[in-house]
């Protein structure tokens, strides 16, 4: 490569993974070659240094297997009880991940990763479990055996001729943010079991015996120490390609597996996975439906499903092709998708096929390009213990029917013939025979034709071909009538049914683009959820002929059935229900997580967040094992989640418009009355003011009423403010003006304001030099202010004393009015605060008691608190605080 | 001085009576007008010494008859304001108006308004002489000397432009961005608080209580006018 610029593609990913990385918790693997040396002692020892170093450690599972020095290590720490399950009768103590996600310690130890949990635990394996914990960001301590390593199993199993069925795929261990070597000589180990050291299961006792022999534990140590030294080496990889050094990832160089239906495919799957990770490369794996796999039992086809299944596994990108000629297709993807290596199965059963090339030539001579890895394709159960492979199923019964119809076909038209033969030559005789084997193709396939061409043959030379009625041929000429027969036969046949099959197969393509498009076009209109509902229902059931229920989530992110789900499919579990949604994975039927499960439970993700689950109880197991189907629903899953996206934000598009008008209209409402109010108190104000100075001058008892009329009006005044101002600060959004305000400044406002009132009082300000400025509201904080003053005049005496204080705590200005007269009613200090509320009930004192709900309001708004107390040297305290903020700084520089 | 004239432009009629009575009580020209545009005439005709403007008239905005009265004259102006918002006045103060009064006010309240607006018109010239000065501040604009009491206050050159731009406008109300404008120039408009931190300075330096302000006064929300004294 010439290029040694990181590909920023390569970047953004490695960000990602950062990204996510940092917020899961880590992994550490204690990785060992086989049992008993030392993980689990190892991995408690970790525990130990940690805890003492002050870490929260907790046991979530560790099989001691009753080892004295195991045990002894489990004293001092934590241990999560375990989850009792009920199984056929038998009750087994499970590890609780609920139990340890709730107690969400920061590290969590966990033995055996590769156990197999319960059937009905919420996940089918160990590994997933420690999977969902490191995704909720705990750290894991784990062990795990080189058998136990999804790629190195059938080496063990060849080695040790024992193969486990626990595996843990290659990428939970690749993924490990460290991985501990636990290693032991063979020599010490088998030391070790002599003493007794070493725990063996009791059923398996020969087997096992058979394992520990010194050759294995060898072999088994250099798989352990070489699959950690491929670790180190991919660190080493990674750790060049971040910093750029040397090539980048090589994006071109990626690998092709072919998955075939013939057994065995999982060991070239394996091979391909191992090639991959050790060339750092991508790599897919497909399988090509050709006409001829048409015809497989569908225990054959189910295989080839499944180890796709297991390809995707392994971390391969997986596709299901549709095709005539195998090697045409899978060159073609292979260009297309810049894979420039193809790894097939040597074929070891054509060795008679001497005129045949094997399907690696075939490819080869198609792709001289391209690097064709052949892998031997051993036949799984020669040599090792195993399941047997899965038998093939009889050829259908329908076969027979369809050669039982072709045959009669056959003869139907000997039989016409004969009647024919005085009026037509044998040369058109013949052409009524090759009719006949297309017509077997088009109604019953390719083997009925090939069937139909040599029955016809033979009947046309039995029947009609001279000497009639017998086989021998007087004629040599028609050695070549039946060669042609049987060539143009054979071949009208294959290429008859071969169209018939590829018209099938553009049939159901188009059936399913027609339903996604129709779908589409049906939901592009909707505008209410229930409508998508009902349009998925439908589209759903009559493309797959299952039952689906659609859940959506309320404003608490809860989902909540609609009417029709729990008709339809009654058996919902509303909690795996949650569980998919808040994690936004696929759970249930054929997934990971609670696969025992028989519904399963899509999350309908759109861009924006999770829009619901899609629930679907599928007919029978074999059901969405077909990719293309997969691929179908996956494509209405992403209709429906869109279209739901796309409502709701109508919705919110609508409201936000609701919101500004009324926003509006009661702006417009509220200035209005502000200003029809104020006019005729003005001249309320003013006209009993000239009455009170008019000339000649009032006697005293009418000056002194004019002038009361004035002051009422005031009152009256400032009264039509506070409600105006408390329906303005109910309404909500209030827009505050907030500036970086000095607080001398709006303290000073304050008291200039109340210079009346306060005349007859003694006000002290308490201010802290260099007090910073603060961000408020310059006219609501002294509303505040004025109607903290006002307050303290109405209740106190006069000749009472005020003072306004100002404080600095660690991240808010504390502000306070005191005033030292009787206090406020002992349980009334928070009441007071209610609407329509006064200190003192029915009292004479002026005011509504609206003044401090305003007060409340206002400090809300700007985030902050006001409350009211006693002080014990008597008279009442009222406080609020504001959040201090980091105010600007001054650009100017001066200098005095 | 002979008897001072003002023109009262307001729409209601009430209020109208009202004012007319309590400055006539106190012995000035009065004209009034309903309108707008005959509020305007009537400035131009009557060389009026103040004009009280209400600024919610039925014909125009108040902001914009204050616009077109400045066009053509320097008459102080005093305007009357129905709305609880600052917006509203800040517009009209910074398209020239001189003070405001929020309904409802106090006979009294305007009548001391009207008194200062007439003191600035004399004091204007008093500028001229270069001293500005306010019970026991002066300003020597000349040489730059502040003195309260006698005693000479040194200000920062930031300080001291704050001043004297106070004391060129002398009783008017000066708009925060006014000021800014005038200190600071058109580019920190925004910054309004340096205004605050220097204005603190200020009156640390002058008031002998700067809580209670006596020459420098708060306008709350508004901006801050140089007492008259």
């Amino acid at each position: 490569m010439t290029d040694t610029r990181p590909d920023p593609d390569l970047l953004l990913e490695m960000v990602q993974r950062e990204q996510e990385k940092a917020l899961r918790g880590k992994l550490k693997i204690f990785f060992g070659a086989s049992a008993g040396v030392g993980k689990t002692y190892a991995m408690l020892s970790a525990a130990h240094q940690l805890r003492a170093r002050g870490l929260d450690v907790v046991v979530g599972i560790a099989e001691t297997h009753g080892r004295a020095e195991t045990v002894a290590l489990m004293d001092g720490l934590e241990v999560l009880p375990r989850k009792e399950v009920e199984y056929r009768g038998k009750r087994i103590a499970e590890f609780d991940l609920e139990g340890a996600l709730k107690r969400h310690p920061p590290l969590i130890l966990i033995d055996e990763l590769a156990h197999s949990n319960v059937p009905g635990s919420r996940h089918p394996k160990r590994w997933q479990d420690v999977d969902e914990l490191l995704a909720a960001g705990i750290d894991v301590y784990t062990t795990i055996n080189v058998q136990h390593l999804e790629t190195l199993n059938d080496i063990v199993g060849g080695i040790t001729g024992i193969r486990v069925k626990e595996t843990v795929p290659d990428k939970v261990f690749d993924q490990a943010d460290e991985v501990t070597l636990v290693d032991l000589t063979p020599d010490e180990l088998l030391l070790r079991l002599k003493e007794g050291k070493i725990y063996l299961p009791q059923q398996a006792e020969g087997a096992i015996g058979n394992f520990f022999r010194k050759g294995n534990l060898i072999a088994l140590r250099e798989l352990a120490l070489r699959r950690t030294a491929d670790r180190v080496d991919d660190q080493m990889r990674i750790y060049r390609q971040e910093r750029s050094i040397g090539t980048v990832w090589r994006t071109q160089d990626s690998i092709l597996v072919c998955v075939g239906p013939k057994p065995g495919a999982e060991k070239i799957i394996r091979s391909a996975s191992r090639i991959a990770s050790q060339f750092g490369v991508e790599w897919h794996a497909v399988y090509v439906e050709t006409p001829q796999l048409q015809y497989q039992p569908n225990s054959v086809r189910e295989r080839i499903l499944k180890s796709l299944e297991f390809a995707q596994e392994l971390g391969a990108r997986t596709a299901a092709l549709a095709g005539q000629q195998t090697e045409r297709v899978l060159i073609d993807y292979a260009r297309s998708h810049n894979l420039s290596k193809i790894i097939v199965g040597r074929d070891q059963h054509r060795s008679w096929h001497f005129w045949k090339r094997s399907f690696a030539d075939r490819l080869g001579r198609l792709s001289a390009d391209m690097d064709i890895i052949q892998i031997a394709n051993i036949h799984p159960g020669t040599g090792i213990k195993t399941e047997s492979p899965t038998q093939f199923e009889n050829a259908p019964r329908s076969y027979w029917k369809s050669y039982l119809w072709t045959a009669t076909e056959c003869a139907t038209v000997t039989g016409i013939a004969t009647l024919l033969l005085p009026y037509f030559d044998l040369a058109n005789i013949v052409m009524l025979f090759l009719l006949a084997v297309v017509f077997a193709a088009v109604k019953h396939g390719r083997r009925a034709a090939i069937l139909a061409a040599f029955l016809n043959v033979i009947l046309f030379d039995f029947f009609f071909v001279p000497p009639r009625f017998s086989f021998a041929v007087s004629d040599v000429q028609y050695l070549l009538t039946f060669a042609v027969m049987l060539i143009v036969a054979l071949i009208i046949g294959q290429m008859t049914a071969n169209l018939t099959y590829q018209v099938r197969v553009a049939n159901q393509r188009e059936t399913r683009l027609r339903a996604l498009y129709e779908m589409a076009r049906d939901l592009s209109s909707v505008l209410l959820p229930q409508q998508i509902v009902d349009i998925s229902h439908r589209y759903i059931e009559t493309t797959f002929k299952v039952k689906v229920a659609i859940l959506l989530p309320d404003t608490h992110d809860t989902l909540q059935p609609t009417e029709a789900a729990a008709g339809v499919v009654p058996a919902i579990d509303p909690g795996i229900a949650q569980w998919s949604f808040d994690r936004a994975e696929p759970a249930g039927f054929s997934t990971d997580t609670l696969s025992a499960s028989s519904i399963l439970y899509l999350p309908l993700r759109a861009p924006m967040r999770t829009r619901g689950v899609l629930a679907i109880e599928p007919l029978h197991s074999g059901w969405l094992l077909i990719p293309e189907q997969r691929r179908q629903l996956d494509g209405f899953v992403a209709l429906i989640a869109t279209t739901l996206e796309r409502v709701h934000y109508i919705d919110v598009a609508q409201e936000a418009l609701v919101r500004i008008e009324s926003e509006r209209l009661r702006n417009s409402v509220l200035s209005a009355l502000s200003h029809d109010l104020r006019t005729p108190l003005t001249n309320l104000a003013g006209l009993s003011e000239s009455l009170a100075h008019s000339r000649p001058e009032l006697p005293p008892l009418q000056y002194e009423l004019a002038i009361a009329i004035r002051d009422q009006t005031f009152r009256m005044s400032s009264l039509v403010n506070n409600l105006l101002d408390m329906a303005r600060l109910q309404s909500g959004n209030v827009k505050l003006n907030l500036q970086w305000e000095s607080l001398e400044e709006v303290i000073g406002s304050a008291l200039a304001s109340c210079e009346q009132q306060l005349k007859n009082y003694r006000v002290d300000v308490r201010l802290p030099d260099e007090f910073p400025l603060l961000q408020f509201d310059t006219m609501l904080i002294r509303s505040v202010l004025i109607n903290l003053l006002e307050n303290a005049v109405k209740y106190t005496p006069p000749h009472s004393h005020i003072i306004i204080e100002a404080h600095l705590e660690s991240n808010l200005a504390r502000i306070s009015v005191t005033d030292n007269g009787p206090g406020i009613a002992h349980g009334s200090e928070e009441s007071i605060f209610e609407k329509f509320t006064r200190g003192v009930r029915e009292s004479a004192t002026p005011g509504v008691g609206l003044g401090l709900t305003i007060c409340r309001a206002i400090a809300d708004a700007h985030k902050g608190r006001i409350w009211a107390e006693n002080i014990a040297s008597g008279g009442a305290r009222f406080v609020f605080t504001l959040p201090l903020g980091i105010p600007p700084t001054l650009d100017t520089e001066e200098k005095e | 001085m002979t008897t001072p004239t003002i023109v009262v432009i307001e729409d209601e009629k009430q209020t109208r009576h009202f004012l007319r009575l309590s400055l006539e009580a106190e012995s000035y020209h009065v004209f009034d007008a309903d309108s707008g545009n005959a509020g305007l005439k009537a400035a131009a005709t009557r060389k009026p010494d103040i004009v009280i403007l209400d600024l919610g008239l039925p014909d125009m905005d108040g902001v914009d008859a204050v616009k077109q009265l400045r066009e053509w004259s320097n008459v102080p102006v005093i305007i009357l304001s129905a709305r609880s918002g600052e917006t509203e006045k800040i517009a009209a103060l910074d398209a020239g108006a001189d003070d405001y009064l929020t309904k409802p006010f106090g006979a009294g309240e305007l009548l001391a308004r009207i008194r200062v607006a007439l003191r600035r018109t004399i004091s204007s010239e008093q500028t001229e002489s270069g001293i500005v000065s306010v019970a026991d501040l002066a300003i020597d604009l000349v040489h730059r000397k502040i003195t309260v009491a006698g005693e000479e206050v040194h200000l920062t050159p930031i300080e001291y432009r704050l001043l004297s731009v106070l004391a060129k406008y002398t009783g008017k109300v000066l708009t925060h961005r006014f000021l800014l404008k005038e200190v600071w120039g058109p580019n920190q408009v925004d910054n309004a608080h340096y205004l605050r931190i220097y204005m603190s300075q200020l009156r640390h330096k002058l008031e002998k209580e700067p809580i209670r302000p006596r020459y420098i006064l708060t306008e709350a929300g508004v901006g801050y006018r140089l007492a008259v004294e």
